[in-house]
């Protein structure tokens, strides 16, 4: 039998956060230890799972299924194509980084790396799965635990209320996509007579066809659910009008949940959005194409400029990320090859790129006590290795070549210019606009004058740290330069989504 | 030696991000091992840049020293280099002006390690765009380089730094976004992005065909302005030129060398390059309008440039007037292609190109001489300076004589080539142009009389602000320059054979 | 061994059980060695529990017992096994409050309570119906009751006294009019009655429903539910809440389905309206709540009405989702009011904020604290949320969408009050003092039937097939015995 390498990847968080919340409490060495070997393990494992997709094959891959529920077609079904690979690989990326940032947290670790893993294996747990009943089981698992972790070691101003409001928004969105999913359930059923969750079986051609008649109108079932659906996983996307979360909840969030939260979690939302929204119901796609369209391009401007005006270091990244997450679903909404490789991309890179930002900033922030530009200033200084790495972060922001941010954008643009020139033209300004507030930030909080405060209070940053900062700066500038590393990858996943939405 | 010469374009190319890594491994401290290091493998791409011109065949048409390797499948984008004669002299340009600059900057002690790297990925990002025959590479060069030079400026230059870096990056990245997205339009149509390729396929569209809605023509149109725009500001031609003089005044003195040196000719190249190939009917369409830009850049310049009393900006506004001319070259050579006149003036653009990179050059980094001893660069504060400076005198009024024309220096050569070649085609903007050629003489001996003649400002003179002349160093760093600007003053056959060659091959 | 014997074997080894407790009691004097009635009752439940499981099952086949009066069948067996399971959790959890640990009235009561509650499951015919009932629901109100120095308790008695005979009246006069129609007390025989629906049946269902909609305490018929729960002791307000709540399912289930299966039409929207009153009614009072028992009173109202949604539904898959659902709230709500015993009792207080800083006190206490209100919010990976996806999956089948999206939207108010909770206890600290030293007291009984719990809870959530496999079998053997139309 085949090594069943998905399932470890998604167990060994779980499990790690089990052993873990039996440890002892007050030996805090060790269960940083035992964290760290945990994700160094699941980085691993990712990292072979990258390697070892064959590209030559194609389709969905290392697939294991068992029953779980047979008589509501409900399995554990778990395997990976060309879009989830690299997300598999980010989450250990962000996983391994999180423990390294999160080293310092004092404050009940134990529960810190516990919940921490949880949501990790959650998050695993979704870009594997194969069957939506799963999807959504490891969805919500990946869900709840923000609340934890934001409320109990975010920031202390803001985090009661961020927590709060992001979990409620997740929720809700999460509810409203699955009332579609069992919708879907049924649907599939009457038409192919098979009652599976199995979402191979579910993109078959055809398996969605139908009506739903509401208020005495009737609509083609795909088109009617489509909208739950997507939206409902868009949310955690951050699409507009309801990204409001998702900065509240950056800037709340402890340094390693924001990496988590921003580098992997929006990824979900919007991953779950195409495997379920668009792959499953591509007629849907097809007729709200515009909608999403135009909510996108919102997202990619409006960020931007909320960006712009932002005085906090975490609330411009957070923004940032609603304008970046905009373009995601704006390569998706393309329905282009060329959008949607971009999409991909753009998904590994932002999270890889999130993480980076917030671990900075969070370095900045443990030291500084503060994050408000006005009273930041010459922080390259006492930390060098920080500011460059913020700076990486912006250049890959702005979208600069060289960087995966110009290696993921660029497709996208392509593919809008395919779709409607006009959003291209529109979208295009929120390049310019982050070149500026990244610019901005980056000269405000690391150069000038280090204010006298300051002075001596700034010590520099561990090991650890460096090593996390690093291996992030590695695999966007590899990711840059080379985009063959991962490019062909995404475009098979992409390949199947385009044979779903019907040869386009 | 044989993966060399096989791979030579790559190796010049990230040669510099080769010794960059070098650098990042030595010890901060360690300022005299970093420079020297900087130094001498800045040198290397030179030196092979100089077997590249040897082994360079003027006389065969296309690309030589091709290499294509795959890069980004998914978007149908190749990293592909090569170069031709106009490429070749852009790049022996950039190589040169590296190690000068380098050179130039020993007296920086703050933070040398950044910045001798961000001076070599600068290199790297000039010379990948000269050499990219990949629209998309070519972009992703374009862009790269302003990252370095925006550092170089916003924390090397002097005091109104964020400003001037800020405005630099946002001009630059905004003309780019068109340019951005026509390629990406180019792109989309033709599903390569392959100059050559692109070159074909684009030309060849029917004039009846229908692009997103749009009649070619519009399109077409469109699209031209997008690159015009973009490399309009990189030039920089009025009314785009504003970003200058503050980058300029406020970068560091190599910062500025390489600036006007090299990274406006970028601007200028993109012209040759792409739109006079990519867009052969609308450049002679809107000719008339370049050669407009181009006499308003020549006679803003020279007249902005007389009314500075800043050393600097004065230089800086000469760099203005001076693209402006290349800029003529081109409107012209558009208007008329194929012609005589279109080639010689397309010859004296690219020669002017070459040998503004020299004279500007050699004039920022001697600014910076007289700053660096100064502290001052208004001119109303020095004055009278030659009899303290007797060897930077002669030297600055050898460079300026080029800046200003005078034959037998280089300025002459191109500049002439020019204006003979333009007054065929476009004789009004052309006569126009011969106002701006009287106010460089203006300005120029404006900017000589303030520094080095007239009363002695006594406070130079004596004690602690005594004048020292120009240093050893300073003066290697010179030397190339005013070599060359001789040769090719008085012999400029050598270069100009491989120009024209190329002229006439491409148009 | 015989049908008739099979059909009462939990109710009459319940029946020795107690009648050995009684006999035991004289002779236990020492105060210490009268904890064992505790461990006596719990173990026996947990043996008759393993009996019924062994020997008690029923076939597939539906089958009537004594005469009639009670059916043989899964959907007894499985809702007998969760009373009993129940009982025995409470039962362990009774041993941890004073003055009701060392009485062996509190667990004879207990147990006579979880006899009326299995005859309740299985019963089939009029009369048994309502004798059951009663026997269920007399010794609840003395039990809700029982600590007589404490004015709440007594007040807790007889508020729940006083409604459920006012409800209980009501209902009688309900299963008289359906007799004087019917001419007859057998659920089967009536059905053919009520074969089709009528302004009659509409009025007999409404005042059935209100009988039942009580021990449901579905709005508008909940009043007595906060005030019992928060004057009762702990353990008998979960009981309340959860075997009691699961025995008015049964009954709920039964009596529509097979009796007046053909007026569904009827009681699918008077429920639905009842189930929309409830989850919003429950889960919006529960938000301004600031005592933790008042708090999980409502929100045990609020999750009477997810659960009816399968009983809506109407179908084998709407009856499985209900019964799974009751099964999941057993083990989640009884986990939650089970906390609640302990923190009470050691910290004397039944205030919200009396959970500041729970974790630092006890981080396994707050772990399984956390556990049981994420599964009430419908969280994976516990039962709470496969049970929402039941009833949600079963409710969209048979295309009560409309209601499904109230429903979500009261899971979402839902999360926010359970999510508070957990704020207090993760979050907050206690003024002025280091927690960690003053950990929750906990005992060995304690202990037991908090894990048993919490695991329950989990493996409800992740190894849900056997669980569903009984809830399937169960609702298929209602189904089985219904008469073809």
């Amino acid at each position: 039998m085949q090594f069943p390498i998905l399932s470890v990847i998604v167990f060994t968080p779980l499990v790690a956060a089990l052993i873990i919340f039996l440890m002892n409490g007050e030996r805090k060495n060790e269960i940083r230890v035992t964290a760290l070997a945990a994700a160094v393990f699941a980085l691993a494992l990712s990292a072979w799972v990258y390697f070892s997709y064959d590209q030559s094959l194609a389709g969905y891959q290392l697939i294991e299924k068992y029953d779980w529920l047979p008589v509501l077609g409900i399995s554990y079904h778990v395997g990976v194509d060309g879009m989830s690979t690299p997300l598999v690989l980010l989450t250990g990326l962000v996983m391994f980084t999180g423990v390294l940032i999160s080293w310092g947290i004092d404050d009940r670790p134990r529960e810190f790396f516990a919940f921490l893993f949880l949501l990790a294996g959650g998050v695993f747990g979704v870009f594997v799965a194969l069957d939506l009943f799963m999807l959504f089981f490891f969805y919500e698992i990946a869900v709840f635990p923000m609340y934890l972790l934001i409320a109990i070691w975010g920031w202390k101003q803001t985090r009661e209320y961020a927590a709060m409001k992001l979990t409620l928004y997740l929720f809700l969105g999460s509810v409203f996509a699955l009332v579609g999913a069992l919708a879907m359930y049924w649907q599939v059923g009457l038409n192919t007579g098979i009652y599976t969750f199995d979402m191979l079986a579910m993109e078959q051609v055809g398996a969605m066809a139908g009506m739903v008649t509401i208020f005495g109108y009737s609509i083609p079932f795909q088109v009617f659910w489509f909208l739950p659906v997507f939206l409902g996983f868009a949310i955690l996307g951050g699409i507009f009008p309801f990204h409001n979360w998702s900065p509240d909840g950056h800037v709340a969030a402890p340094t390693a949940v924001s990496m988590f939260h921003a580098g992997v979690l929006m990824k979900l939302g919007a991953f779950a959005a195409l495997r379920v929204g668009i792959m499953l119901l591509p007629e849907g796609a097809h007729y709200w194409q515009w909608v999403i369209l135009g909510l996108a391009t919102v997202n990619v401007v409006y960020g931007a400029f909320i960006a712009m005006i932002q005085k906090d270091l975490k609330y411009i990244i957070g923004f940032s990320s609603v304008s970046h997450m905009g373009l995601v679903v704006l390569g998706f909404a393309t329905l282009t090859r060329e959008g949607m490789v971009g999409a991909g991309l753009q998904m590994f890179s932002h999270g890889v790129m999130t993480a980076l930002f917030f671990s900075a900033v969070g370095m900045v922030y443990d030291r500084a006590h503060t994050r408000q530009l006005a009273e930041l200033g010459g922080m390259s200084k006492p930390l060098p290795w920080v500011a460059v790495a913020f700076i990486i972060g912006g250049l890959v922001s702005m979208g600069m070549p060289g960087f995966s941010g110009f290696v993921a954008e660029f497709p996208i643009f392509m593919g809008v210019w395919k779709t409607q020139w006009v959003v291209a033209i529109i979208a295009s300004i929120s390049i310019v606009i982050t070149a500026a507030y990244i610019l901005i930030a980056v000269r405000r909080a690391f150069f000038g004058e280090l204010p006298a405060q300051f002075e001596g209070h700034i010590h520099p940053i561990s090991v650890l740290d460096k090593v996390a900062l690093v291996t992030l700066c590695a695999v966007m500038i590899a990711l840059g330069v080379f985009p063959g590393l991962m490019a062909p990858l995404v475009e098979l996943g992409v390949q199947n989504v385009l044979r779903l939405l019907g040869g386009a | 030696m044989d993966f060399i010469s096989t791979h030579l374009l790559t190796t010049i190319l990230f040669f510099p991000v080769l010794a960059a890594l070098i650098i990042l491994f030595i010890p901060g401290d360690q300022i005299k091992a970093i420079r020297w290091t900087a130094l001498l493998s800045s040198l290397v791409p030179l030196g092979l840049s100089v077997w590249l011109w040897l082994s360079f065949s003027a006389g065969t048409a296309g690309f030589q020293f091709e290499e294509q390797y795959l890069w980004y499948e998914a978007i149908h984008s190749t990293f592909h280099v090569g170069v031709d004669g106009l490429s070749l002299t852009m790049v022996l340009l950039t190589t040169l002006l590296t190690p000068l600059a380098i050179l130039a900057s020993f007296n920086i002690t703050d933070r040398v390690k950044p910045y001798m790297m961000l001076f070599l990925f600068l290199e790297m990002g000039m010379l990948g765009v000269f050499m990219a025959l990949d629209l998309l590479i070519f972009f992703v060069f374009w862009e790269i380089g302003l990252v370095p030079m925006y550092f170089l400026i916003n924390q090397w230059g002097s005091a109104n730094r964020n400003y001037a870096s800020l405005k630099f990056m946002i001009y630059t990245m905004g003309g780019s976004l068109g340019l951005l997205l026509a390629i990406q339009l180019l792109g989309v149509l033709f599903q390569t992005y392959d100059l050559q390729e692109l070159t074909r396929l684009w030309n060849a569209l029917p004039a009846d065909a229908v692009i997103l809605g749009l009649s070619v023509s519009t399109v077409k149109a469109v699209a031209f302005w997008a690159f015009v725009i973009a490399f309009a500001i990189k030039v920089p031609v009025w009314p785009f030129h504003t970003w200058l003089p503050d980058a300029h005044t406020e970068a560091p003195t190599a910062g500025s060398m390489l600036l006007a040196g090299v990274l406006l000719k970028l601007g200028a190249y993109g012209f040759l390059r792409l739109v006079l190939p990519l867009y052969p009917a609308q450049s002679a369409q809107f000719a008339g309008a370049l050669a407009f830009l181009a006499v308003m850049a020549i006679i803003f310049g020279a007249f902005g440039s007389f009314g500075q009393t800043d050393f600097k900006r004065l230089v800086a506004y000469s760099s203005i007037n001076h693209m402006g001319f290349v800029l003529l070259g081109i409107a012209a050579a558009a208007k008329a292609v194929g012609t005589l006149d279109a080639t010689i003036a397309l010859d004296g653009a690219v020669l002017q190109m070459f040998n503004h990179g020299l004279s500007a050059a050699g004039m920022f980094f001697l600014v910076g001489v007289i700053y660096e001893r100064t502290h001052t660069r208004d001119l109303n504060k020095l004055g009278g300076l030659f009899p303290l400076v007797p060897v930077y005198g002669t030297i600055l009024v050898f460079t300026s004589m080029a800046s200003l024309g005078l034959p037998t220096l280089n300025g002459f050569v191109s500049e002439f080539m020019v204006v003979r070649g333009s007054f065929a085609i476009l004789p009004v903007y052309t006569a126009l142009a011969m106002i701006g050629l009287l106010m460089t003489g203006a300005y120029i001996l404006k900017g000589i009389k303030q520094v080095l003649h007239g009363p002695l400002n006594e406070h130079w003179a004596h004690g602690e602000h005594k004048l020292t002349d120009i240093n050893l160093r300073e003066i290697i760093v010179m030397a190339p320059l005013m070599v060359l600007i001789l040769v090719i003053g008085l012999w400029p056959m050598w270069i100009l054979d491989v120009i024209n060659k190329a002229m006439t091959m491409l148009f | 061994m015989s049908v008739n014997f099979l059909a009462i074997l939990p109710e009459a080894l319940m029946l020795l059980l107690g009648i050995l407790i009684l006999i035991l009691d004289p002779l236990w004097k020492d105060e210490k060695r009268r904890l064992n009635l505790g461990w006596l009752t719990a173990g026996g439940l947990a043996a008759i529990l393993v009996a019924s499981i062994l020997i008690g099952r029923p076939g597939a086949q539906s089958v009537l017992a004594w005469g009639g009066m009670v059916r043989f069948d899964m959907l007894a067996y499985a809702f007998k096994l969760f009373f009993i399971f129940a009982a025995a959790i409470t039962a362990l959890f009774m041993m941890d409050v004073d003055g009701i640990s060392r009485r062996a009235e509190s667990y004879v009561l207990l147990l006579a309570a979880t006899i009326g509650m299995s005859l309740m499951a299985s019963a089939s015919d009029l009369v048994m119906l309502y004798l059951a009932i009663e026997t269920t629901s007399i010794p609840l109100y003395v039990l809700a009751g029982f600590l007589l120095d404490d004015k709440k308790s007594t007040e807790a008695g007889f508020k729940y006294l006083l409604f459920g005979a006012m409800t209980s009246a009501i209902l009688l006069y309900g299963l008289s009019l359906v007799y004087g129609f019917g001419g007859m007390t057998g659920f089967d025989d009536l059905a053919k009655q009520f074969a089709s629906a009528t302004p009659f049946s509409m009025g007999v269902l409404v005042l059935l429903i209100v009988g039942l909609g009580f021990k449901l305490s579905l709005a508008p018929f909940h009043f007595w539910a906060p005030d019992t729960y928060e004057g009762a002791p702990t353990p008998v307000a979960g009981f309340l809440s959860t075997a009691s709540k699961a025995a008015g399912f049964a009954v709920l289930a039964r009596l529509f389905i097979t009796t007046f299966g053909s007026s569904a039409e009827q009681w699918q929207m008077i429920l639905a309206i009842l189930a929309v009153v409830t989850m919003t009614l429950g889960n919006l009072v529960a938000l301004a709540q600031k005592n933790i028992k008042r708090l999980l009173a409502y929100s045990s109202i609020s999750h009477a009405g997810y659960a009816l949604m399968g009983v809506i539904a109407a179908s084998t898959l709407g009856i499985t989702s209900s019964v799974f659902y009751m099964l999941a709230y057993i083990l989640t709500n009884l986990a939650a009011f089970g906390i609640i015993v302990a923190v009470g009792k050691t910290l004397g207080s039944d205030d919200i904020r009396a959970y500041d800083g729970l974790s630092r006190r006890s981080p396994y206490l707050a772990l399984a604290m956390l556990i049981a209100f994420l599964s009430l919010s419908g969280m994976p990976p516990f039962g709470g949320f496969v049970a929402k996806f039941l009833v949600f999956f079963a409710a969209i089948q048979a295309g009560w969408t409309w209601l499904v999206v109230v429903g979500i939207i009261n899971s979402i108010i839902g999360v926010y009050y359970y999510l508070t909770v957990m704020k207090y206890v993760y979050l907050y600290r206690t003024e002025g003092e280091d927690e960690a030293a003053h950990p929750i007291l906990t005992t060995r009984p304690y202990l037991i039937a908090i894990s048993v719990l919490t695991i329950g809870v989990v493996l409800v959530g992740t190894f849900f097939a056997p669980w569903f496999g009984l809830s399937t079998d169960a609702a298929a053997s209602l189904f089985a015995g219904l008469m073809p139309k």
